[in-house]
């Protein structure tokens, strides 16, 4: 199935979500083109997590609307993949890496799973696609964190989504590991022409791959280009108080202004190459 | 082997049940086993077999059959513990406590209840410790209907149990309905430890359902051979077990034979203890590559919030 | 009910009460109702040795738990946690179907121990009972601050590593002295719902600690009361009203818990 190279695969409209008597997204509008790599960004709290769940269909949300593919968002979607933050993999879980990626192809449907040649096939490309062939045999349980991801990706990418949702990846990961998955992430895009949709609270290690930039503060959102929101006006309406963005090599530096709100002091500073 | 096996042994009938039946209630056991302790509910899979018993022993005063009382109950309790039982591991022991605590209490009553009313004796130790030496052949049909049932509902939630098993987020994401494979498997563990509970009495239900599993999941690598693995174990804990019991009684001269129950938990301690040491001995000669070690202490009563509760 | 011979039946029971209510908090924070169960079904076996070589019922119970609590410590270090509760409870089930084979043990008697019995605790076992209740209070006061902060935040706790292994040993052996002294009175299969659902419904009413103790406390006494005095008049098994009590003890709770948390408008659960 091809579509136009200007199709929308995910489409949000005015999307507002609450939580417990809170207002946590607020009419948070924006679009991701196929293959397109863009960045979710915004502090703990600020919502992102709450926005991937709820396309997902994981949430509800009030009003707004959430189009994949140009339909409305039905229960079961096989469009998206989905990789979370942290998967609290049992370590003694009998089960190898390979089988919990075969599970991504048909781990929603009934019954023992039939090992056929295709199938077998297609578990072996995603995870050289991710390049766990080394530890595939492995416990998956017992992987690194780092290792454990791949699997994770592998297991999200199988089903040749056009959607890819990633939960804060670069959260537990050191500053080399981070790197290898956004340019992973980033090869996928393009060879599987499938779009991703990152969160982070960290924008300089997407800075060389992303597309465009969604960003969340006060459950409100600004995307476009990194140019068009990365930008002193655009992030001091949303955060509702004078923040300055300082560029520093090529690396972005959002730090809030002095009017004294010490409450949202934003360093996203970046401490190496 | 004839020092081994006492004569008489293959030619009684008592045993020929006692390994049949036996057999296929630690198969049945072993396999809903399985996903019960990777699931985290060994508490919930020990609850249903006292709550079984508790309906066990209703059936008895009511004249009804026993099946319908051991399973009925079984299910009604798992049921009522999903439906109390709240998310997160602590409110879902605690649910699981009560709905036992309650079914131990009514037990109590029927018990007491029946006695008074048929003055039968030895009804409390036949339920509690029932015995597998006991069972007629002509439930034989009845059992093996029932847990072929377990093991068709389990093998058609494989796919979707193992995923909600390993990881309920992407389960959830892939859209497999968690809530309903949860109930269903409830069920379907209800059956399996209403049957056992009613061939092999509530402590080796238990056994035969926690053990075996608890031993292959160290020992394997892939589900498929955790099955396969457990099934093997509780047979042959079950069949050897048999074998004991039935030679005990000419140990000693007073012709008093040790409980079979004795021997079959002993050997599933056993091989629980000795999986423990296969487990240390792989990691020592693979050399641990970098990754979360489970052989860290993890506190024991009650302190892990993980859903796995100790690794 | 209240002539001379039942005066040690509520006196008992009131010690029970206080016990099961403290420890129960803690049974109910940690998150530790299997082992509860499990321990004094351990305690059985001990029991039934009792009967068996003709020593102290209460001292074999005793010994039985604390062997239970030291194999379920010892054994949930390495593997799953509850997998060590379930294999340990069996297997000293299985022990004690052993000694019961052996013993000549009437009926009633088995009964009693399993369900509870009213006049389970002669006056001669009163200063026993009192001084393990008194131990129990003890080690509670000792061990009050480590053991709360090692139920609330496991992390922290584990941070100290091997000291957080030695709290919950602890805790298990405060456990299982609790249970044995109680089971004579309320039975070895439901002393652990007097630590349930008292200590829940109390968790649901308050969040600090000590009223929350007190209060469980309280709801236990008004259980064991009530089961005693209900037993008494209906001949029926004492175990029977405090398995059911403490069940509608917890229902109580909950709905508490949900009608307050709707009137307020908060959303935060205490389990």
């Amino acid at each position: 199935m091809t579509d136009p190279p200007s199709a929308k695969v995910l489409e949000i409209d005015g999307l507002n979500v609450s939580l417990s008597g809170r207002r946590v997204l607020d009419q948070v509008s924006f679009s991701v083109g196929t293959g397109e790599f863009t960045g979710l960004i915004g502090t703990n709290g600020a919502g992102k997590t709450t926005l991937l769940r709820t396309v997902l269909g994981m949430q509800a949300h009030e009003s707004g609307s959430i189009r994949l593919l140009g339909r409305p968002r039905s229960r079961r979607s096989h469009l998206i993949g989905y990789v979370p933050q942290k998967a609290n993999l049992d370590p003694d879980l009998p089960m190898r890496a390979r089988d919990l990626v075969g599970l991504g192809l048909d781990g929603h449907r009934l019954g023992v799973p039939v090992r056929t040649r295709q199938r077998n096939a297609a578990v072996e490309e995603s995870l050289a696609a991710v390049g766990a062939e080394s530890f595939a045999g492995a416990r998956v349980g017992q992987l690194s964190g780092g290792e454990q991801q791949r699997v994770l990706i592998a297991h999200a990418i199988i089903s040749r989504p056009r959607l890819l949702l990633l939960d804060e990846p670069l959260a537990n990961l050191d500053l080399h590991s981070g790197q290898e998955i956004v340019s992973l992430l980033a090869g996928i895009a393009t060879d599987q022409n499938v779009a991703v949709l990152l969160s982070a609270h960290e924008i300089n290690p997407l800075l060389p791959v992303m597309d465009s930039v969604v960003y969340l503060a006060n459950g409100q959102a600004a995307s476009g280009t990194t140019e068009e929101v990365i930008k002193t006006e655009v992030l001091s309406a949303l955060y509702g108080h004078h923040v300055d963005v300082i560029s520093v090599h090529g690396r972005i530096l959002v730090v809030a202004g002095h009017e004294g709100l010490d409450h949202l002091t934003m360093s996203h500073d970046e401490v190496a190459g | 082997m004839r020092w081994f096996i006492e004569p008489g042994f293959w030619s009684s009938a008592p045993v020929q049940v006692a390994l049949a039946i036996g057999g296929a209630s630690a198969v049945v056991s072993a396999v809903v086993g399985v996903f019960t302790v990777l699931r985290g509910q060994s508490f919930a899979g020990h609850a249903l077999t006292d709550v079984s018993t508790a309906g066990g022993s209703g059936a008895l005063l009511l004249g009804v059959s026993p099946i319908i009382g051991f399973v009925g109950l079984g299910i009604i309790g798992a049921g009522v513990m999903d439906a109390i039982g709240v998310r997160r591991l602590r409110g879902r022991d605690l649910a699981t406590g009560i709905v036992l605590g309650a079914s131990i209490g009514l037990a109590a009553l029927i018990l007491y209840l029946d006695s008074t009313s048929r003055a039968t004796t030895g009804a409390t130790q036949q339920i509690l410790f029932g015995s597998i030496f006991t069972i007629q052949s002509s439930t034989v049909p009845v059992v093996v209907g029932f847990g072929v049932a377990a093991l068709a509902l389990v093998t058609t939630l494989y796919r979707p149990l193992l995923l909600s098993t390993a990881g309920p987020e992407m389960a959830a994401a892939r859209g497999v309905p968690e809530r309903l494979v949860g109930v269903l498997f409830m069920a379907a563990m209800a059956v399996a430890v209403g049957l056992s509970s009613l061939t092999v009495g509530a402590i080796l239900s238990t056994a035969l359902l926690i053990g075996p599993a608890a031993a292959a999941i160290r020992l394997t690598r892939r589900i498929g051979w955790s099955l396969a693995l457990a099934a093997v174990l509780g047979v042959a804990a079950c069949w050897v077990g048999v074998l004991l019991a039935y030679d005990s009684y000419y140990w000693t001269s007073a012709h008093r034979a040790v409980p079979v129950s004795f021997f079959i938990v002993s050997l599933v301690f056993c091989f629980y203890l000795a999986s423990g040491l296969g487990v240390r001995t792989r990691r020592h000669a693979a050399g641990r590559r970098a990754g979360p070690d489970p052989g860290t202490p993890v506190p024991g009563a009650g302190a892990a919030t993980r859903r796995q509760a100790g690794a | 009910m209240f002539s001379s011979f039942m005066t040690n039946a509520w006196t008992v029971a009131t010690i029970v009460a206080v016990i099961a209510g403290v420890v129960g908090f803690f049974v109910v924070l940690r998150g530790a109702a299997f082992p509860a169960h499990a321990v004094p079904n351990g305690a059985f076996a001990g029991a039934a040795a009792a009967n068996v070589w003709g020593f102290d019922p209460l001292v074999g119970l005793t010994v039985c738990a604390v062997l239970a609590a030291l194999g379920i410590g010892t054994l949930g270090r390495r593997g799953r946690h509850d997998v060590a509760t379930a294999l340990a409870l069996v297997m000293m089930l299985a022990v004690g179907a052993v000694f019961l084979g052996l013993s000549q043990e009437y009926e009633p008697a088995v009964y009693s121990l399993l369900f509870g019995e009213v006049l389970g605790v002669s006056s001669s076992e009163l200063l026993p009972v009192a001084g393990l209740a008194v131990i129990c209070l003890a080690a509670v006061s000792v061990l009050y601050r480590p053991l709360l902060l090692s139920s609330v935040a496991s992390e922290m706790g584990e941070a100290k590593g091997l000291r957080s292994y030695w709290i919950d040993m602890a805790f298990l052996i405060l456990l299982a002295l609790a249970t044995a002294m109680t089971v004579p009175v309320v039975g070895a299969l439901l002393i652990f719902s007097l630590m349930i659902g008292p200590p829940a419904a109390a968790r649901a009413c308050t969040g600090r600690p000590g009223v929350a103790i007190l209060l469980s406390v309280a709801i236990a006494l008004v259980t064991v009361w009530s089961a005693i005095a209900l037993s008494y008049l209906s001949n029926w098994p004492v175990g029977f009203f405090v398995g059911v009590t403490s069940a509608l003890d917890y229902a109580a709770g909950r709905i508490w818990s949900r009608w307050s948390r709707s009137r307020d408008g908060d959303v935060s659960s205490p389990h």
